[in-house]
């Protein structure tokens, strides 16, 4: 892409010398520039350069209060990777993220192929699963903390009530019901989204392509699975890169629904780093070395993903 | 809820088209197990909501209204810490100055890069999609340092100016997309009669590009509203904490008792501007959201 950086004369009348035209679009440059400055200032600024001083700190010394004291690499690296819930937090994130994306791929789907048909009950369906994507995470997370707890939460008398309980249910006492409970937060949250993303992809199927498979004799499934699904791809692909990359950074709702427990369970990655940074450790040196991990695992990640999709898309 | 017809879109009634005499065969048999099914997935999607509103009054155990129905988790609120009108203004300052950076930045942006060739404009573009690729966390710890380096530590404008850059991603592309859309003759006829480039972009491609700019505008505004972990990190003073963690903090307040009833109370006064400006835009906000990913 950047092949055609050169700068080209935009068309003009005809009329004009080379040089007038050479020195029109070096104006018409300048003027891109003047307007692409707010974004680069904030680009460099607040992206570039921290992109490097991590880069530098998780080579350094640099405890939270203290600031940069010199060289100390590769022993981040090492501590980062030898801290004692680093492969924990690995694992269960990773958990969570293939939860996560199956579940609300699945449903995003399946809500999407539900409500795209147009009728005043659509509408309303519609609307009800996209309302709670208004809310913020932390906001929800706080909504659930309230809905789950065994106190004052709705969800404990009716499972009871209907005989699916004996007790007192814990959403978030034990490391399995911690997880499923947060995925089903995170599930009401996010799915709306993705229906809203698969919705727009299935408008983009051309509808020459549903009406020749239903002349070919396709029943619906043959119809969905055979010419929706592939058409789909580059929409569930992009679905997928958001949701694993969101994912994988989880930590809103950990840290106001688990606070990354009972015992740890629940801790991930991110929430590690901060632990690492902010909370007791206070050593960013670590925490920097702990970034740089993710940020390439995400890059590889996003890649991968990203060839896959291309090579799925040549067959 | 009753403003909530969405527009139809193009492609929608062909496809009714088509399945029309499906559903017709189906009968109603089978729209039965639909409307039950239906009918509870709305129910689970919108019950939580309600649940919220209808605790956050009414009488709880432990919390600040426990007799009877009343505002009484609601005046602990406003009563906590450095109160809540502080809180509030906290987060309406960084909503507001971030959909003003954010908007600045993309409209402006958008323009340079769907009408303008400039040396390294792919390589910028490029740049600012990176954004979405670096985790927050990568970014916060150094962001801190550098914060704390000019001075902007601990400010809601340093807040702002972070949680723009989180934004830029989607807004600039959303924003590129948006002015492609726009026909090239529209803004080169204006030019040809003697506008400005800055008087083009205002008075004939703004107006052509509202609902990009609504979209974009509404994400940055809900994104900053409910931001927790950019507060959480770079605020320090808990008169500057922006309201998702100053609800967050009430709840841990006493060591052990969770004040159920006020958190509630929290979470509708942080939901409730975010549901409204929702349903008002929600026809913006899908229409925009089709046009772009038809596009790209």
């Amino acid at each position: 892409m950047p092949a055609n950086l050169s700068v080209r004369p935009p068309v003009r009348p005809a009329g004009r010398t080379r040089p007038a035209l050479a020195a029109a679009a070096r104006r018409r440059a300048l003027r891109g520039w003047g307007y692409a400055a707010p974004t680069a200032l904030l680009v460099i600024g607040l992206f570039v350069l921290p992109v490097l001083l991590v880069g530098q700190m998780s080579v350094s010394d640099w405890p939270l209060l203290s600031g940069n004291q010199g060289i100390n690499a590769p022993q981040n690296y090492v501590d980062a990777v030898g801290h004692r819930y680093f492969w924990d937090s690995v694992v269960f994130t990773v958990k969570y993220t293939v939860i996560a994306t199956v579940l609300l791929i699945g449903l995003g789907l399946g809500f999407a192929l539900l409500v795209q048909e147009s009728s005043r009950w659509t509408a309303v369906l519609r609307t009800s699963i996209l309302v709670p994507s208004a809310l913020g995470l932390a906001s929800a997370s706080l909504l659930f903390y309230a809905l789950y707890s065994p106190q004052v939460g709705p969800l404990s008398p009716l499972l009871r009530s209907l005989g699916l309980a004996d007790g007192p249910v814990t959403f978030l006492g034990t490391p399995d019901s911690a997880l499923w409970s947060t995925v089903f937060l995170v599930v009401w949250r996010f799915a709306g989204f993705y229906m809203l993303l698969l919705m727009v992809g299935l408008q983009g199927i051309p509808h020459e392509v549903l009406e020749a498979a239903r002349m070919d004799g396709a029943n619906r499934w043959q119809t969905f699975v055979s010419v929706t699904l592939p058409l789909l791809r580059p929409s569930l692909a992009l679905c997928t890169v958001l949701c694993v990359t969101g994912s994988l950074l989880a930590f809103d709702q950990f840290y106001i629904l688990t606070k990354g427990g009972p015992d740890n369970s629940t801790l991930t990655v991110v929430q590690l780093i901060y632990n690492v940074a902010f909370q007791g450790q206070n050593d960013l040196g670590v925490a920097a070395a702990l970034s740089i991990v993710v940020l390439v695992v995400l890059v590889v990640v996003n890649v991968a993903q990203l060839r896959a999709m291309r090579t799925g898309q040549e067959d | 809820m009753t403003m909530t017809a969405p527009a139809p879109t193009p492609a929608r009634p062909r496809l009714r088209q088509v399945r029309a005499p499906r559903a017709r065969l189906a009968g109603i048999a089978l729209r039965t197990p639909y409307w039950v099914l239906t009918g509870a997935l709305a129910i689970v999607f919108i019950f939580p909501l309600v649940w919220a509103g209808v605790a956050s009054v009414a009488p709880q155990p432990g919390s600040s209204q426990v007799d009877g129905w009343g505002f009484g988790n609601y005046v602990t609120l406003m009563e906590y810490q450095a109160g809540l009108p502080r809180y509030l203004l906290n987060s309406t300052l960084v909503s507001g100055l971030t959909v003003l950076f954010t908007l600045t930045a993309s409209v402006l942006g958008g323009y340079a890069f769907s009408r303008f060739r400039f040396p390294g404009r792919d390589v910028l573009f490029l740049l600012t999609l990176a954004i979405l690729m670096v985790p927050y966390a990568t970014l916060l710890i150094p962001l801190y340092v550098m914060l704390n380096a000019v001075g902007l530590q601990n400010t809601l404008v340093g807040l702002s100016l972070v949680l723009t850059v989180f934004q830029l991603p989607f807004a600039t592309f959303m924003m590129r997309i948006s002015f492609d859309a726009v026909p090239r003759e529209l803004d080169e006829a204006a030019l040809v009669d003697g506008c400005s480039s800055f008087r083009a972009l205002r008075t004939v491609l703004l107006p052509a590009v509202k609902p990009g700019v609504i979209t974009v505008g509404l994400f940055a505004f809900l994104a900053a509203w409910n931001d927790f972990v950019a507060p959480l990190i770079l605020i320090s003073d808990s008169d500057k904490i922006p309201l998702p963690l100053a609800v967050a903090n009430l709840r841990a307040q006493v060591m052990g008792i969770v004040d159920y009833g006020a958190t509630e109370a929290g979470v509708v006064v942080m939901a409730l501007p975010c549901v409204v400006l929702f349903l008002l835009l929600q026809r913006h906000y899908v229409r925009g959201f089709m046009s772009g990913a038809l596009k790209g």
